[in-house]
């Protein structure tokens, strides 16, 4: 089965060609590229929102893309069960559309941190990382002002009470002050996954290391 | 026509480490006794209408739907 991908651009998304390297590389096919003006959504298996400053990050993070005519496509596909990935400013636009819970706030230290940390996969049961063992840490890039992850104490309890949170900053890596060092999560459908780190910059020996490939294969169908 | 401000700040328990920034910056600079110092943000905004009662509620529709992220922030509005 050939898996099909979608990427949706917003002004200001500049991750979006590594993640379309990622997907064509692992998959063996090119993404459908998809404008914030479209209503409709082609017919695929996973939509993929990259990362990159949407907006200039004006008003919050993501939070004008998220209010896009495509957001509303890519909610109804979201409901009908198909996979959706936001990566850094991709998982500020989750939380600002509701798709996900909780909220991306200013880094504690207030500087733009990039550099790599150290992520421990806490629920490998899940569309997205299937291909990664449970308990497994890797290594991945981050770059971001605004990765501060906050959900209110109900919230957060529920999130990890039932394996919502997926991704976690381990070996003292939290770069930005997240609550529970939460660094990824998933709905509570388990089709939607966001994530501050960058797994599409990790795939390749040419990038120094290829931890974030497993995450590409398990959502591509393509495990090793 | 109607000239609404509308004001938004982080709720209570949300850290703001932008606040805490600019508490230690009056610190700094010799305000002493500044405490709780919450970073928010404001808008102004003209109505084509004369009509409070629905500037209200289309105000209040506009913070839910996109001013304010009610995980995070509280809102309110003053029409002039």
């Amino acid at each position: 089965m050939t898996m099909k991908a979608a990427i949706i651009q917003l002004p200001g998304l500049n991750r979006d060609r590594d993640m379309i390297t990622a997907l064509t590389k692992i998959s063996g096919h090119a993404p459908h590229l998809v404008w914030q003006t479209e209503t409709a959504l082609p017919d695929v298996d996973l939509i993929v929102i990259p990362g990159g400053f949407s907006y200039g990050d004006y008003l919050r993070c993501g939070a004008i893309g998220a209010r896009m005519p495509v957001m509303r496509a890519v909610a109804e596909k979201a409901a009908q069960g198909v996979m959706v990935m936001g990566v850094c400013n991709g998982f500020q636009i989750l939380l600002e559309a509701g798709l996900l819970p909780g909220a991306l706030m200013r880094n504690a230290s207030l500087k733009f941190v990039c550099r790599e940390v150290k992520l421990s996969v806490e629920n490998a049961n899940t569309a997205f990382t299937r291909s990664y063992q449970p308990g497994q840490i890797i290594r991945c890039p981050v770059a971001h002002h605004d990765g501060n992850y906050f959900a209110d104490d109900a919230t957060l309890e529920r999130i990890e009470g039932e394996g919502q949170v997926v991704f976690r900053y381990t070996e003292d890596t939290n770069p930005n002050g997240s609550m529970n060092d939460i660094a990824g999560i998933v709905s509570e459908s388990g089709n939607v996954l966001g994530l501050m780190p960058h797994p599409e910059n990790l795939i390749e020996a040419a990038h120094g290391g290829d931890d974030g490939r497993a995450l590409f294969e398990s959502v591509l169908g393509k495990a090793a | 026509m109607l000239k609404a401000r509308v004001t938004v700040t982080l709720k209570n328990g949300v850290l703001d480490p932008q606040g805490k920034a600019i508490e230690g910056a009056l610190g700094g600079l010799g305000f002493e006794g500044v405490d709780h110092v919450r970073q928010g943000k404001v808008f102004d905004l003209q109505l084509e209408t004369n009509d409070r009662t629905a500037a209200e509620t289309q105000l209040k529709a506009m913070c839910e739907k996109l001013l304010a992220n009610t995980v995070i922030e509280d809102y309110s509005i003053e029409i002039a």
